[in-house]
């Protein structure tokens, strides 16, 4: 069987462009761009169709890598340009990849607002927690207390939970993933792709070089059963290999053992996407997993909506404009209204 | 009733500048009254001029909002140096403007303005009473009850004191078209058309319209009427146009000439905001206006929009250009079209945002990191608004390259008549669309054609695939490239190809003038009018005088070096510091001289004639 499947990709063309892939070895942006071109190839939509907009930082050299239109713009900017990119080009397929410093930091107004407008593109947020290009100065993810360059006795700030700013902006599809987990990223991949408007994806990667093992507690085999909850629409929320659920009690999520029979399935906070008053508890789970009763971290697509995209609503505007006034001219609009006659 | 007997003196040309609270429907009424002066036949040239703030405190000097309009049975090309008639709401407006009327002007006041409370929110000393105190001795005064006779027109109405007293400036309006033989029949066509679905507030205004003019015909205090015969225009079709709407007009025609949608991405922002205003309206012509969450990101959506083959346009003014610096540097290293539009007002930071200023001419033309040349060109009127905006469309798409197109407050909201154009008249414009690729051909996005130009090739196109990107790139491929050389090969690339831009220019011609003289007066951008009318008086004083005025900001017009040439002297008025006469002295060593006001207002043509005579008689 993988012997024929193997085959099969090989002959559906490669998405990688011819350049040379210069992340630091071991980072964890290589199982990412591995992850899209899969995808891509899987989902096989012609290249031309397809458009990466990056900003700046190390994950946004990652439209060079691929044999699609790419843009490497500037550092945040990346919501703006793809917001102006598919008003007037709804027909593509547009991903934009961004870092936790591009998003957050420096193009936090742009990504806010691409949210709330619900613009069409899938979003890959690599987060590592650092800013690498600049050699390992904190990030607005950076945990409280980080010792980085620019923070020797530890960081002062108080840290995004890049999810639940997500869901504040009214983000229609709000997922989370890992590098270490390239089943999981694929699949999660490929439903942001499919959903109409903002799909966001955070992806906890790994900078083995200035933050290496930020996320190793949720990565690592020993402690990932422990410390990661993986949502599925429908299924109870169930983890530590099925010794462990979340139970609400009232609005308070509560971990419970199902070892001792007490506790069933049944009586789980059952996962269910749409609900958006849940999906705003379960972006908020986001403890320190070193915190004693730590509530684990959510994986998976935590929140979906249906809500018109951007670019639906303004073309609407331009074609109703269009049936409302009727066949125009340039002659009219540079005639306008009054006009006299000097003879 | 009898009327009383009138002369009608015949004027050449009137300037006539109406002031009160900026509540008082000002603006309204100055517009109005052009529009029926321009109907008939003058020629007009307005100024409006309001304070920053939108309700000031009502009857303070901070308060006046002004209205300026030239108009005249021979061409005028500014608002005009000094008034003839001052219209005044309150005591507030006349303090603030005065100093604009012509001795032995006329004075039209509003009595009711005056009252003490009036004169102390302005600051006349306690007792002081102007109208009739004999301190405006040297000026003809019509001290008028505006509200009184107001509120009596409108007795038999239902309306409420405060809407009756909103009316005020139809009487003024009715009374001003009376002193200046006009009929009402336009004022009339105008409210009907604004209040048609509140046919009792369209009923008072009418009749206080219709009281103001009355009230000059029968009021036995106005023995003069004037008279401004047509002007010999241009025959043609002809309509009013503002600045802004030019700017506007002319982006929807050159992207329609081009066979682009329009996609315009701006943040709201005083004196360009109108542009925005009037290009949502015709979304028609399938123009998609987008107003950004900021400056940053009304330049970059442009920026995608453009990379998706659209023409992208932004507008702002000076501080909101400072925040899109960064973008215009990664859109000129891109090589795509875009038009960013800074309509200029007074600076520094803030400034003073509904004042005009030419201070932004380095900004444009110097204003980036690297070595990042963008062409810079610039208005002159608001019809020229039109056509440069058009040009900045066109050299954008042609050469495939940002374009910074120059305005500034005093044109984008002043007005004029425009006898359009036909959209055949146009010219074509050809976007260098990339041919399509045969298979496995590879395909060059940086490989340029005989003008330096490369192709424009956008996603959807099957086999012209690329990534384009701030970082430096390789000659031809595009692909980032650290290489020293090829860093410098790529500087000078970009370079030449802006200067070649001047290729298409049209030879350089005189605004007025002759060939060689003693002075050449070298403008740009708004100070057209008011150069223009120094350079016309002054040939007719007998003076070797010329006038050319720059479309070309950056790169110049092959021409200019060699015109300058031909005169002893040269004068740069500018409302700046000097910032053209810099770089002229820089490019051509020429000892180019200043006429130079940073004040928040247009230069009066006596400035610059008085500038030109200096040096004329040094």
């Amino acid at each position: 069987m993988s012997t024929t499947n193997g085959t099969m990709a090989e002959a559906k063309p490669s998405y990688a462009s011819d350049q040379e892939v210069r992340w630091c070895p071991g980072c964890g942006d290589y199982s990412i761009l591995k992850q899209v071109e899969t995808v891509l190839k899987e989902q096989g939509r012609p290249k031309e169709e397809i458009v990466f907009i990056s900003g700046i930082g190390c994950s946004s050299r990652f439209p060079y890598y691929l044999d699609t239109y790419g843009m490497h713009s500037i550092h945040g900017r990346a919501p703006a340009i793809v917001s102006g990119l598919r008003s007037v080009r709804p027909d593509l397929s547009v991903w934009m990849i961004t870092g936790d410093g591009d998003a957050l930091s420096i193009g936090g107004n742009h990504i806010i607002h691409l949210l709330r407008r619900n613009v069409d593109v899938n979003i890959l947020l690599f987060n590592n927690e650092i800013y690498g290009l600049t050699k390992g100065q904190y990030s607005p993810t950076s945990p409280e207390g980080a010792v980085t360059r620019s923070t020797p006795m530890g960081s002062t700030d108080h840290p995004f939970n890049p999810l639940a700013l997500c869901k504040g902006a009214d983000g229609t599809f709000i997922a989370r993933s890992m590098d270490r987990d390239p089943k999981h990223m694929r699949e999660i991949l490929v439903r942001a792709d499919a959903h109409r408007g903002a799909s966001l994806i955070e992806i906890y990667q790994n900078c083995n070089v200035f933050n290496d093992g930020a996320f190793e507690v949720f990565t690592d085999k020993k402690s990932k059963a422990a410390h990661t909850l993986f949502v599925e629409h429908g299924k109870p929320l169930i983890f530590d290999e099925g010794r462990k659920g979340i139970r609400l009690d009232g609005m308070t999520p509560m971990v419970v053992s199902l070892e001792d029979g007490s506790v069933s399935a049944d009586d789980l906070w059952v996962h269910d996407e749409r609900d958006q008053f849940k999906a705003s508890l379960l972006v908020r789970l986001f403890d320190d997993p070193a915190k004693e009763g730590a509530l684990p971290r959510p994986f998976g697509v935590i929140y979906v909506a249906d809500r018109p995209t951007h670019e639906e609503k303004m073309n609407a505007q331009v074609d109703a404009a269009k049936k409302a006034k009727g066949v125009w001219s340039l002659d009219a609009i540079l005639q306008g209204g009054r006009t006299w006659e000097i003879s | 009733m009898e009327t009383p007997t009138r002369t009608i003196e015949q004027r050449q040309n009137v300037v006539i500048l109406f002031a009160g609270d900026s509540g008082d429907g000002i603006q309204l009424t100055g517009s109005q009254f052009t529009d029926t002066n321009a109907l008939f036949g003058n020629d007009v040239s307005t100024f409006p001029n309001f304070p920053a703030e939108i309700r000031a405190p009502q009857g303070t000097l901070a308060g006046v909002s002004g209205y300026q309009l030239h108009f005249g049975s021979v061409e005028v090309f500014t608002a005009g140096d000094q008034a003839d008639v001052l219209v005044v709401m309150n005591a507030a407006a006349l303090k603030a403007n005065l100093g604009k009327l012509k001795k032995s002007g006329i004075i039209i006041a509003n009595s009711d303005g005056f009252d003490a409370r009036n004169l102390r929110l302005c600051g006349y000393p306690e007792g002081a009473d102007p109208l009739n105190d004999g301190s405006l001795a040297h000026y003809t005064v019509h001290a008028m009850d505006v509200t009184k006779m107001t509120r009596a027109a409108l007795e038999d109405t239902s309306l409420g004191m405060k809407e009756k007293d909103r009316c005020k400036n139809m009487f003024v309006l009715g009374f001003v078209n009376w002193m200046y033989s006009r009929d009402l029949a336009n004022s009339e066509r105008f409210l009907q058309q604004k209040f048609a679905k509140k046919p009792e507030v369209l009923e008072a205004n009418r009749k206080v319209l219709l009281a103001g003019y009355n009230y000059g015909e029968t009021s036995e205090t106005f023995t003069t009427r004037f008279e401004v015969k047509p002007a010999p225009m241009p025959k043609g079709r002809y309509r009013a146009i503002s600045g802004n709407q030019g700017i506007a007009l002319g982006l929807v025609a050159a992207a329609e000439k081009a066979g682009l949608d329009l996609f315009y991405g701006s943040y709201p922002i005083t004196p360009a905001s109108d542009i925005l205003h009037e290009l949502a309206k015709h979304k028609q012509f399938g123009v998609r206006t987008f107003q950004a969450e900021d400056e940053i990101a009304a330049i970059c959506s442009a920026i995608g929009a453009s990379y998706g083959g659209a023409l992208g346009v932004t507008a702002s003014s000076g501080p909101g250009i400072a925040l899109k610096t960064e973008a215009l540097g990664l859109a000129m290293m891109l090589e795509i079209p875009l038009v960013v539009v800074n309509v200029q007002r007074g600076g520094p930071s803030t400034g003073l945002p509904t004042k005009t200023e030419q201070a932004d001419l380095w900004q444009a033309i110097h204003g980036r990191n690297g070595e990042a040349p963008i062409p810079v060109i610039a208005a002159s009127t608001p019809v020229d608004c039109f056509e440069m905006a058009f040009e900045a469309a066109k050299l954008a798409i042609e050469h495939m390259t940002p374009v910074i197109l120059l305005s500034d407050g005093y044109i984008a909201n002043g007005s004029e008549p425009w006898r359009f154009p036909q959209a055949s008249d146009l010219s074509s414009i050809h976007p260098p669309f990339a041919p399509k690729h045969a298979d496995g051909e590879i395909f060059l996005p940086y490989q340029r054609d005989d003008r330096g130009v490369r192709p424009w090739a956008m996603p959807g196109v099957p086999g012209l695939q690329h990534r384009i990107g701030g970082l430096e790139k390789e000659d031809g491929t595009g692909n980032v490239s650290y290489d020293p050389v090829n860093h410098e090969k790529m500087v000078r690339l970009r370079s030449d190809k802006v200067a070649r831009i001047a290729d298409t220019f049209r030879p350089m011609r005189l605004a007025s003038g002759p060939a060689e003289g003693d002075l050449l007066i070298v403008g740009w951008g708004s100070t057209y009018g008011a150069i223009h009318t120094a350079a016309m008086a002054l040939q007719q004083e007998g003076y070797a005088v010329s006038h050319v005025h720059l479309r070309h900001m950056f790169p110049f017009n092959r021409g200019l070096g060699p015109l300058m040439k031909k005169y002893r002297h040269i004068l740069v008025p500018e409302l700046n510091s000097g910032q053209l006469r810099q770089l002229l002295r820089a490019e051509y060593l020429v000892d180019a001289k200043g006429c130079n006001k940073v004040q928040g207002m247009p230069f009066m043509a006596e400035e610059v004639r008085a500038a030109a005579l200096q040096l004329l008689n040094a």
